[in-house]
């Protein structure tokens, strides 16, 4: 039975797994940048939380209304600012900048919240459980935490499918010289992508942060996850991106069952694994 | 009034020069058959005035405003089109979505999904199948369809008859002949010399860069304008 378990909850974290990795595969499937920030931009997420929920004495999900319209529009001026500027510079220059500005944010974390380990404060729903049939019990964070993702990722799936801006999301991931010549807008389409992408990952990050713990340098590990999940999954489909995130929590999970210390190295070693046998994806 | 007037334009790829000192005008209604051999420039002069490439010196005017700079998504506000050579659909989105996707900068006046679908009933057949599924003939038809679908004024049309079935050509050319009709102005580059005299009242020709002949269509005898091609001199 603690198998079973642990597959319900290697799903249910595989959720935010695809959360994060949502973001990652939208800013490469649609600008070709590597964002190797992130991770950290999560992270960032996770620590402005915690700010607004200590300060307002609130529970951290109660925070997401003021916070993701802030990672949205940090994410436009990030784009605006100093990512479409590396963009222009050849193809080296996003994965220096984007490295940079991770180590920037690291240590701009590491000096102003310390190196401890945190964790939100996820209210009564992170007390709350539900328990399944066959004695399995879930807390009812984590089932949000889901079915969040779930919903993020299946209205980004109808934004991109049909809607105005979605066709010219896909037509400028198709072919960017085209799209500009006929009459799309390239700057306001990265610029909204890079603020989606941000928002997604902060929202990811407060959920794994009222799930689990993270520090200022937790955002490494999340840009590997999120990498490994996008390319389990495929590039450019959101439906496999939330297979690939859930295979890595099954995975974690499960190992974990085993053998708590050769959890993540399982996770690393399905993904080698993926790119040896499938490199296209699974799910593709 | 003059639609379109290109003043001494000069392009250039880094070092090498593609267009030397252009001058081109074009007026409303008119139709301009571009010729030239290969390398001589026709797609670079398109690719120029559609705000793809910005020229090094020189002036392009639009309806009597000054668009040298101006962003392509402008161009296309104020009416210029470009169908690129090799067609360029967007892979992945189906037929219609690349139609629509020609329409972000429309005009109050352009053309509507069920116009587009009357004029070409070969779209209206396969509107829902990705573009990378669908013939070349298909394929040249969307491409079209999608630069009217912003509404043109100035149509730019780039070989538009590569590897397309003769009879295909036909019926793009007798598209094309019926927008003229209906007050669409064009440049047309194309590589079948008699098609492109006969669709456009008026020719200019293209040697390495430059511009050695212009005037109209029916004053042009065919062996100048084969001369101006090759550069040779009778």
């Amino acid at each position: 039975m603690t198998w079973l378990n642990a597959a319900v909850q290697g799903i249910l974290l595989g959720g935010e797994y695809a959360l994060i990795a949502c973001g990652l595969s939208l800013t490469f499937g649609v600008m070709r940048l590597v964002n190797l920030a992130h991770g950290d931009l999560a992270v960032c997420g996770a620590y402005l939380a915690l700010v607004f929920s200590s300060a307002l004495g609130v529970p951290a999900w109660w925070t997401l209304p003021l916070l993701l319209p802030l990672a949205f529009g940090a994410g436009v001026v990030l784009q605006l600012s100093v990512l479409g500027r590396a963009l222009r510079g050849g193809d080296l220059a996003p994965v220096l900048v984007t490295f940079g500005l991770s180590v920037v944010i690291e240590n701009l974390l590491l000096v102003g919240a310390g190196a401890n380990t945190r964790s939100l404060d996820g209210g009564r729903l992170a007390q709350a459980s539900v328990e399944l049939a066959g004695g399995i019990v879930v807390s009812w964070l984590r089932v949000t935490g889901l079915l969040v993702a779930l919903a993020v990722l299946g209205a980004l799936q109808v934004l991109l499918s049909s809607t105005s801006w979605g066709r010219s999301v896909r037509a400028t991931s198709d072919d960017v010289d085209t799209a500009r010549l006929v009459g799309v807008r390239v700057r306001p389409v990265f610029a909204t992508v890079a603020g989606v992408a941000v928002a997604t990952a902060a929202l990811a990050g407060v959920f794994l942060g009222m799930i689990s713990a993270f520090d200022p340098l937790a955002g490494g590990t999340l840009l590997i996850f999120a990498f490994e999940a996008v390319v389990i999954g495929g590039l450019g489909s959101l439906w496999g991106t939330l297979a690939g995130g859930i295979a890595l929590g099954l995975t974690q999970q499960l190992v974990g069952e085993w053998n708590s210390q050769y959890a993540v190295l399982a996770v690393h070693l399905l993904f080698l694994l993926v790119l040896a046998v499938r490199p296209q994806g699974i799910f593709r | 009034m003059s639609l379109l007037r290109l003043g001494a334009l000069d392009v250039l790829y880094g070092d090498f020069q593609a267009l030397f000192a252009v001058d081109l005008e074009l007026a409303e209604n008119e139709s301009l058959a571009l010729v030239g051999a290969n390398g001589a420039g026709k797609t670079t002069l398109l690719r120029t005035i559609a705000g793809a490439m910005t020229p090094a010196h020189g002036t392009i005017e639009f309806a009597g405003s000054d668009i040298t700079k101006a962003k392509p998504h402008f161009r296309v506000r104020q009416g210029i089109a470009l169908v690129p050579e090799g067609r360029r659909l967007f892979p992945s989105l189906t037929a219609e979505e690349n139609i629509l996707v020609g329409a972000v900068q429309a005009g109050p006046d352009a053309w509507q999904l069920a116009k587009i679908y009357e004029v070409f009933p070969l779209i209206a057949r396969c509107r829902n199948r990705r573009a990378a599924l669908l013939s070349g003939g298909e394929q040249q038809a969307v491409a079209i369809a999608r630069a009217l679908a912003s509404g043109p004024r100035l149509l730019l049309l780039d070989e538009i008859s590569l590897g397309l079935a003769p009879a295909i050509v036909d019926d793009l050319y007798e598209t094309l002949a019926a927008l003229r009709v209906a007050g669409t102005s064009m440049i047309l580059v194309e590589q079948d010399l008699d098609r492109a005299l006969a669709a456009c009242p008026s020719v200019a020709c293209l040697l390495e860069g430059r511009v050695v002949l212009a005037g109209p269509s029916a004053r042009t005898n065919r062996a100048e304008v084969i001369d101006a091609y090759f550069g040779t001199t009778s």
